[in-house]
Order: C-alpha cells, then structure tokens, then sequence
C-alpha cells in the first residue's frame, strides 16, 4: 500500500528504482527479462497489483516501449526498464514518444557492451545512444544519471514528474553497479512529495487543438475515450496537430515541429538540470564524473584534499540536455579537467566542447570496473603538480 | 444528402491519398458499417494503426480516436490501452506486411494472451505503399519489384497463424464479400478476446498489375470470387487444387477467458491466485 512513513530501509538500486515509480504514480509497467534490470520487472510484478496497477512482461523490448506509450495515452503514469541490448531495440519506441509527445518513463540500467557483451559488468556505455539513438534529428530524451541507490529512488521520481509535466521520455540512466548495490535508502512519505499530475482537460469535441505545436508550450493531453476524437501520429503534423500533407510546405511544417520538440525540453525551467560538486570553490584541478564512477571520484578527490591538492570534483546529474552553462561556469578558472567515465570516451567530447580549444582535458577510461582510488590519484598527481 | 457512415468520417480530409479501385476503403466502410449496426458508442473506440495504405486510411480519415504508429507495432500499443482501460473497444487495423512480417511477433502474442481487441487485417498480398513489392502473402511465382524473376517463396496463412496462437475468432473474406465481411466483424466486434478478421482486399495498381495484368479493381474482384472456396469446400480439395485458392469463412468462434478482464479478476482477489 502506499506508504504512510516516512522510512528508512535498505534497497537495492533495482528496487528502490521500482519503489519510487510506484510513488511517483506509475500505473503500468511493461518489461521484459534481461540482466542487469530484471529485479525493476519483478519488483514491479508483485507491487503493481497491491496499488492496482498493471504490470506486463511483453514479448520483447518493441513491445515493452510501445505498450507504455499506448498505456500512456490511456491515461496511465508508464514506465519500462531495460539493459543496452533491450534499451537498442527501444529506440523506435522512444522516438514515437518524442513524435507523440507521449509521457513515459525508460529506466536503462547499463551493461559492458557492445551486443550482448558482459551481463553482469557494468559499462556506461549508451550515453550517447540514450541521447541521440532515435533516427530522425529526435532529441527531446531528458536523461538522468543516478549515483546511488537513494539517487536512483529520487530521480524515478524526478523522472516521472519531468515526463509529465514536458510530455516526453525521460531516461534514468542507471547501471549495473548503482542498480545492484544495497544501500539506505530514505523513502519520504508522498505528502512531503510535490508530483505532477498530467493536465488532461480538454472540453470533449476539441477535435486536435490537444497536438498544438507552437514554440515551446506544452498542450494538455486527454486520455483515449474521453470524446475528443484524438488524432495520435508518429507521421509530421502541422501546428494544428493534423496530419501533414504533400501539399503544404513540408520542410517549413517540420523545421517548426522539430523546434517545438526541442524548446520546450530546453527553455523549461526544470531543477533536474544540475551538476553536484565537492571543494569546487578554489580547485586548480576538476574531475568530471557521473552515475557509479563519481563514488571512487569523490573518496580520490577527498585523499588528494587530504594531501594539500586543490582539487575538487563535479558530478553531472543531469546529462542530456547537457548542462553547458553550469559547467562552463565551474570550469572557467579550473586548470585541468579530468574526465572520468567507464567508457572509451563518451562525454569526454561534450567537455572538451565546453572547456573549449587550449583548454587541458584528460580522460580516463575503464570498462568493466570502477576506477581504483589509487588509478585516479595518481592521475591527479600527474597534472595538479 | 450525405453518405449514412459519413458521421464517422472527416469529410473535409477527402479525397483519400489512396489509388483509384483500391479495396481498402471497401474494408473500412464494412468496419463502419458494423460499429454502426452494433450502436458502438465511436467516442470509446480507440483505433491503433502500424504502417501501411489501410493504416493511412483508417486513422485520420476516421473521426474517432486513433493512432498512426509504426510499423508492425500496433499490437502492442493497442495491448497497452486495453490493459489499462479495458472498457475502450480497441481496433487494431492492420496489414500483410505490418502483421505478417515486422509485427508477426507481437500479432501471435495478442493472440495467445486473447487481449480484447478487433484486428482487422486488409489483406493486400503486396506491398502497396512503397510501390509493389514482395510481400509474406505473395503468391509463389508473382513478379514484384524485388521479386523480378518471380517469387520463391510459400505464402503464409494468417488466420492458421492467428488460430494456432489462440485467437477467440478467426474468419477471412474479400472484398467481395462485404456483406460476409462485415457480419464477421460485427461478431468479432462482439467478443471478449482476441478476433482477428482477415480482409483480403484489392491493390489494383500493383498486385492486380503483376498478378492479373489489370489495373481495373472489378478484375481482381471477379478473381477473387472465382479463387475463393468456402471452408468446407476446401476440406474436400487436395493441397494441388487449393494451391492459390482463398479459403473464406469463420475458422474460429469460441469462448475463453480475456486477458484484462482476468487481470482485473486478479486484483480484486485477495490471495491473488487464480484459475
């Protein structure tokens, strides 16, 4: 039942993952098994029905996404979770959401790749896929990198309201390690919760007034049945939401479109869009992290303080859309920049953008493993000397 | 005065961007024809398309709540909606290629968990709206785009497809038969389960091109009659005769348990265990 207490509990990452959705509201899961994130699904499985949700293992990873799309037409908070090879198969789905401005949440809890790679090793390996691995320019995705089993149960939370309140997929981007650590976890009592709730009024009879596209504004979005005659495509519509025809000027139609999809992600005003730091204020010297990495970042970070280094570290919370400004901010009298991810480079290039030309930016890649304290600390020697 | 089905249609979005002598609209105004003959109330009809001429035809064009999708994907989507309001009448409409070939998964899925739900397949034999390719329905032998110097392969079966997978009914008819057609899909509309209805419809600008050599819809209509056989007449035919014959009629009509309803079921009881 839902909870009443505020508790203190220990979970794991998967669950916790489960836990929040089913705070936050979510009323349909649809999966199917796959390691590293099948404990989601089973969770879901035996929790849904005590909160009369629905949960569904479907026949493969198309149809998980895409039965959370309709479930979210339907009027359903809907979530799915996955690991890379499911979340490669999903990316069709997730540009329908995109096109459809349909709500939904998409956990992926990251695997060593590529193709099946190691099941049970961890990677942070779909950064970029989680970002851009839609065809079509599709770029609305909203992703989210959670640290610790507790981030993991927050920013489900943070996912679903983000969903909901700029109608598109949000993604947690989880990974191995942060999915199956145990670790304590505070669950707030759901008054102290602020969530968002789908704004679905619509006089019935509106025909396609819902679908507007115009700027950044978000349209309400009225459930199938309720009178209003929906019009739902996956095929380019113009402002008034009607279906696109060869007729009208496609390229213009389209370039208002694609702008709509991407302002409102970026012009929102949303607080998930943030970098957590550690001794930013007078470092020389900044690791770049995020997700499961930035736990060996922060303990090398807090010996090399130890030892009289004016270092400090910044993790990216958000990581799509990037948090440019911010990080441009806290780089700007920073010597040198370390990135460390366990990939062979994936964000590493967003900073470099970011740092800009002369700027010195080390990487240091690993996969399979977090890095060592040690491997990170003698990194930082060989640059903060 | 106005067509009588025209109230459940978007008059100002005609003409339809489909090809003279298509059949697809012969299917649609049956589909019509039975929502209206059974007093289904339109606003609770949610129709789910994947991709295709019937897919462009039937969403849109249709003043009811409906979804363009992707290809093969309509399954899915429409399972999605019926779990969660299992009051809507959901149609899936849905083609050869889109149920036959990228969906076949997620088709024979819906059919074996029998979610209630309508999927009405326009049966073309071809791909239409990519411009006359090979379809898995293709007769053997037929040139197509892709299949220059004929087709080698066997066409498939869907509504055995649709039966082994455990469809509560299953009938197919042509665009010949609008008015067996649409009784089928007034009693598949009328069931709690999976139905699939196969329509076999005419593409006279491809198949009737390649197949017959006629681009005239009343060709492939009067081939259609002369090639259909009734389900019992087809028990008496050998595998040569029914080579390239259309077997029409109700294949399956039973009654089993729904899956939303059982979920529902299932919730409500307390041990949660259920037979």
């Amino acid at each position: 039942m839902t909870q009443v207490l505020r508790k203190s509990t220990l979970l794991q990452g998967n669950e916790a993952c489960a836990d929040a959705a089913i705070l936050a509201g979510c009323r349909y899961f649809a999966g199917y098994p796959i390691t590293p994130a099948t404990e989601i699904a089973e969770r879901m499985a035996s929790r849904m029905p005590e909160v009369g949700g629905v949960f569904i293992q479907m026949e493969d990873e198309i149809a998980s996404i895409t039965s959370v799309i309709g479930a979210s037409w339907a009027g359903a908070k809907a979530m799915t979770a996955t690991s890379g090879p499911g979340f490669s198969l999903m990316q069709e789905g997730i540009g329908l959401a995109v096109m459809t401005e349909t709500p939904c949440v998409v956990v992926d809890v990251q695997r060593l790749g590529p193709c099946q790679g190691f099941a049970t090793y961890p990677m942070q390996g779909d950064v970029m896929q989680a970002r851009w691995g839609s065809h079509g320019d599709s770029r609305s995705n909203i992703v989210l990198a959670p640290a610790s089993p507790q981030e993991i149960f927050d920013l489900t939370i943070e996912a679903f309201n983000l969903a909901e309140r700029l109608r598109t997929p949000v993604i947690v981007l989880s990974d191995e390690i942060v999915a199956h650590m145990r670790e304590r976890v505070i669950i707030p009592r759901i008054e102290e919760l602020s969530l968002e709730s789908r704004k679905e009024a619509v006089a019935p009879n509106s025909e396609f007034k819902f679908h507007k596209v115009s700027g950044s504004e978000i349209s309400p979005m009225p459930r199938l049945g309720s009178g209003n005659r929906l019009n739902i495509v996956g095929h380019l519509r113009t402002e008034e939401g009607r279906v696109s025809m060869p007729s009208q000027n496609v390229p213009q139609v389209a370039f208002k479109l694609l702008s709509h999809l991407a302002d409102k992600i970026t012009t929102a005003e949303w607080e998930a869009r943030k970098i957590k730091t550690l001794f930013a204020e007078d470092s020389r010297t900044m690791l770049i992290s995020y997700g499961s990495t930035s736990r060996t970042v922060e303990s090398a970070v807090k010996e090399a303080r130890r030892a009289g280094m004016k270092v400090g570290c910044a993790r990216l919370v958000t990581l799509w859309p990037f948090p440019e400004d911010q990080l441009q901010a806290l780089l700007k009298d920073v010597d040198h920049v370390i990135v460390v991810e366990m990939n062979l480079g994936q964000i590493v290039d967003k900073v470099r953008e970011v740092v800009g030309p002369g700027g010195r930016v080390t990487h240091v890649p690993k996969i399979g493993d977090l890095h060592a304290t040690e491997e990170l600390l003698g990194c930082i020697k060989k640059v903060a000397r | 005065m106005s067509h009588p089905l025209m109230k459940y249609l978007r008059e100002d979005w005609m003409p339809t961007l489909l090809c003279p002598g298509c059949g697809d609209g012969t299917v649609l105004q049956c589909l019509l024809r039975a929502i209206d003959n059974k007093k289904i109330d339109i606003d609770r009809v949610s129709i789910v398309a994947g991709i295709g001429c019937h897919a462009r035809l039937g969403t849109g064009y249709v003043a009811a709540d409906s979804m363009w999708t992707l290809h093969g994907r309509a399954f899915p989507i429409a399972t999605g909606i019926k779990l969660v309001d299992p009051s809507l009448q959901v149609v899936v409409l849905t083609g050869d290629g889109d149920c036959g070939s990228i969906g076949l998964s997620h088709f024979v899925h819906a059919a074996r968990r029998n979610i209630g739900m309508l999927a009405l397949c326009f049966n073309n034999s071809i791909y239409g709206m990519t411009g006359g390719q090979v379809a898995p329905t293709t007769p053997r032998g037929t040139i197509t785009k892709t299949t220059p110097y004929g087709n080698l392969e066997y066409p498939m079966d869907l509504c055995s497809l649709a039966q082994t997978a455990g469809a509560s009914y299953v009938a197919r008819w042509t665009t010949a038969h609008p008015r067996q057609l649409t009784m089928s899909i007034e009693k598949a509309l009328g069931k709690n389960g999976f139905s699939f209805v196969e329509a076999v419809t005419q593409c006279p600008t491809y198949f009737g091109k390649y197949t017959l050599q006629s681009t005239k819809a009343s060709d492939i209509l009067r081939w259609f009659l002369r090639n259909s056989v009734s389900i019992q007449q087809s028990k008496k035919l050998n595998p040569e005769q029914l080579a390239g014959k259309i077997v029409i009629g109700e294949f399956v009509d039973v009654t089993k348990l729904e899956l939303a309803e059982q979920y529902q079921l299932q919730l409500k009881k307390k041990d949660g265990n259920w037979k």
